[in-house]
């Protein structure tokens, strides 16, 4: 097992009170694993992997759990220590380009820079001279393999000049170029067009096979899950609420939110209307007692306004809802 | 909203002089119309120009060649006060939700400053705001929130609701649910539907999700190196593509049903540099089944019928 997320807290203080983000989070990643990560907006799957990667706002908090990684836990390491695993041994492609290219710098500085300090092989050349050039000539061969047309051009760009799906493949050659052990992709293939998108998950999963490289795909998008994943997680309010392998949680969801979620999905390939569950997301300020999605649930029982509800098994997938638990 | 051969090549400067040293020809020559009410998908590879015709529409960006017509006038050249008037009547949802909204003003903030920047609204800002947000399914909650304490979902809302503040009544939404959850995703186009039930809005979207423009989008148009290479009610599109890059965009669509395993037919070669100038079909890189003409000759426009257009010497 490489990441294992165990009862995950984390708060926000805002002038609004304390935004409970997250609450509870539980779930695990292997070695050369590609895992999906999908639930309603705002459920926290970002929040999951800023966590991750010890990049929380000043005004967030981890307040329990354990993140582990590799046998480490990360919540436990100072800012030094997660300067040595960030980047170079997790790499994050951010679901919004923006905050991570600096709009006054060239793609070119930006991609060498990241290389020069964390790639091992150009570290420990010598001459300043060599080492640019061959982080120059790195960065052209990762931009190739996400297929951008032109990489030396697009190197000497800024990035208002790149489309959206350019700056997106910019930040996936930067994580590939790493070679780190886990890449966190948050909404990393949304701005692509459907055939460029297969590309980038072809490499993924030759990555995932030819070098064991684990993947936390986080994305809207239950196709690419479907066609891309061994398992998923499904989160709302703070929670993950149903987990296990993609074929049965597809075919066959437990948890009503992700039955709700598939029935409101848009199908290319059936002549289906898509129902979008009714009612709105929980206050996270206010958070009900029970189960997060009682106020939209059409089976919800007495206890599920009552308590949150405990994990239980059905057939190798795990689900948190008391339809299950009374069974 | 019609368009009639517009074109937009970027200068690429160089040297100390920062001279013009060649174009980045990022739109070449593309026509359409779209009706009043009516709602036109604009899909095609990454990098193929979309956001610049969307940019191009709403007069962001001043065309290199071409013309473009709303209500029958031509807006191609506008200044001053009619081009202000023209700005309240055509907007743009953006591709990237983050960059357009400002970090350091709150939800209600970014309403009322489009409201008194065009003097449109006499009553209650506050209620306005409030009814605004309703119509996106937020609420007075998220009046006094800075960008980054919602969600990205809650931040497209508030995006769409910014452009619905002036009552346009042509909308270029760029990608407007690609951030969403599909159950969110769901409620905003019933809600983008609805509106322009109500409203007789017009749209043109933009977007990479082709499930997306067969629910809400008649028509569509499928663009390839800043050339359009397809056009035809969505229906048509989908049981009979005819371009060789619509085959092949149409094959990758991923469906969430894991039982299913399907063909997907993987283009060769690398995308255009949209640096070098258009010779003949912009597909003969990579089509299957390219022809000695293809790369002699640009491709014909085919119409097929009940406005079916290709772009292709398959067809010719
Ligand atoms: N800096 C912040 N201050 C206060 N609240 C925040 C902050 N950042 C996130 N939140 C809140 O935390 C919750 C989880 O947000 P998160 O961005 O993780 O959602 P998400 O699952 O990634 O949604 P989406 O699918 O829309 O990207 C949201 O309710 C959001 O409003
Ligand atoms: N300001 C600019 N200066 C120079 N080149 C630009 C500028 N804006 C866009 N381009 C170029 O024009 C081409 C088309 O870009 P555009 O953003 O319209 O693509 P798109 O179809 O919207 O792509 P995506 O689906 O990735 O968003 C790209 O090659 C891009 O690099
Ligand atoms: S014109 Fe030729 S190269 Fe272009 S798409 Fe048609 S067959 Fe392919
Ligand atoms: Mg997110
Ligand atoms: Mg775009």
């Amino acid at each position: 097992m490489l990441l294992k997320v165990e009862n995950l807290k984390v708060e926000f203080y805002t002038y609004r009170g304390v935004v409970h983000a997250l609450n509870g989070v539980n779930f695990h990643l292997d070695k050369g694993e590609i895992l999906g990560l999908a639930g309603e907006t705002g459920s926290g799957k970002s929040v999951t992997s800023l966590a991750i990667q010890k990049l929380l706002p000043p005004n967030a908090k981890i307040i329990s759990g354990k993140i582990l990684f590799d046998g480490i836990d990360l919540v436990e390491l100072n800012e030094d220590e997660m300067r040595k695993i960030r980047g170079k041994r997790i790499a994050t492609i951010f679901q919004d380009p923006h905050t991570y290219l600096n709009p006054v710098f060239r793609i070119e500085k930006q991609f060498i820079d990241v290389l020069l300090a964390h790639d091992p092989d150009i570290k420990k050349v010598e001459l300043k001279k060599e080492r640019e050039k061959l982080a120059r000539a790195k960065a052209i061969e990762m931009l190739k393999m996400v297929s951008m047309p032109a990489p030396e051009r697009i190197l000497k760009m800024f990035p208002h000049e790149l489309s959206g799906g350019m700056k997106q493949r910019v930040l996936l050659a930067l994580a590939f170029s790493l070679n780190p052990d886990l890449i966190i992709a948050d909404e990393a293939t949304t701005a692509l067009d459907v055939t460029i998108q297969s590309q980038i998950l072809d490499i993924m999963e030759k990555l995932r096979r030819g070098k064991n490289v684990s993947i936390l795909f986080i994305t809207h998008d239950l196709g690419l899950i479907a066609e891309n994943c061994q398992r998923i997680a499904i989160m709302y309010g703070g929670r993950v609420v149903e987990f296990g392998d993609v074929k049965k949680v597809l075919t066959n969801p437990l948890h009503p939110y992700t039955q709700g979620l598939i029935n409101a999905l848009l199908r290319i390939d059936k002549d289906i209307k898509p129902v979008s569950i009714p009612g709105t997301v929980p206050d996270l300020v206010n958070l009900p007692l029970g189960c997060p999605f009682y106020s939209r649930c059409a089976y919800a029982l007495d206890e599920c306004n009552k308590s949150f509800p405990e994990p239980v098994i059905v057939d190798g997938v795990r689900v948190n809802c008391h339809l299950f638990a009374r069974k | 909203m019609e368009v009639q051969n517009l074109t937009k090549h970027f200068p690429i400067l160089g040297g100390i002089l920062q001279r013009t040293v060649g174009y980045v020809y990022a739109v070449n020559g593309v026509n359409f119309s779209i009706n009043k009410g009516e709602t036109c998908g604009l899909v095609g590879e990454s990098g193929s120009g979309k956001t610049t015709v969307g940019k191009l529409i709403v007069k962001l960006l001043e065309p290199t060649k071409g013309k473009i017509f709303f209500e029958k006038n031509d807006v191609t050249n506008l200044k001053g006060s009619d081009l202000k008037l023209y700005r309240r009547s055509v907007q743009m949802v953006f591709q990237d939700p983050y960059a357009s909204l400002n970090p350091r003003m709150t939800v209600k903030d970014m309403l009322v400053e489009v409201m008194r920047s065009h003097k449109i609204y006499e009553g209650s800002e506050y209620e306005y705001a409030i009814k605004l947000l309703e119509r996106v399914g937020m609420s007075e909650e998220h009046l006094y929130r800075y960008p980054h304490e919602l969600s990205g979902g809650q931040r497209q809302r508030v995006v769409i609701a910014r452009a619905l503040c002036l009552d346009p009544k042509f909308i270029v939404l760029d990608e407007p649910t690609a951030s969403l959850d599909v159950s969110v995703q769901a409620q905003i186009l019933d809600l983008l539907k609805e509106l322009q039930e109500k409203y007789n809005y017009s749209y043109l979207l933009i977007t990479h999700n082709l499930a997306v423009v067969k629910y809400i989008s008649k028509k569509i148009i499928v663009m390839y190196r800043g050339i359009v290479v397809e056009k035809a009610e969505t229906n048509d599109l989908f049981k009979e593509p005819q371009h060789p890059y619509t085959i092949s965009l149409l094959s990758a669509i991923p469906v969430p049903d894991p039982t299913l395993v399907r063909k997907k037919i993987i283009l060769k070669g690398e995308p255009p540099d949209p640096i070098e100038p258009i010779k003949a079909c912009p597909f003969q890189d990579r089509c299957p089944y390219v022809m000695a003409i293809c790369k002699e000759k640009s491709p014909p426009e085919i119409d097929l019928g009940k406005g079916h257009i290709v772009k292709c010497w398959l067809k010719a």
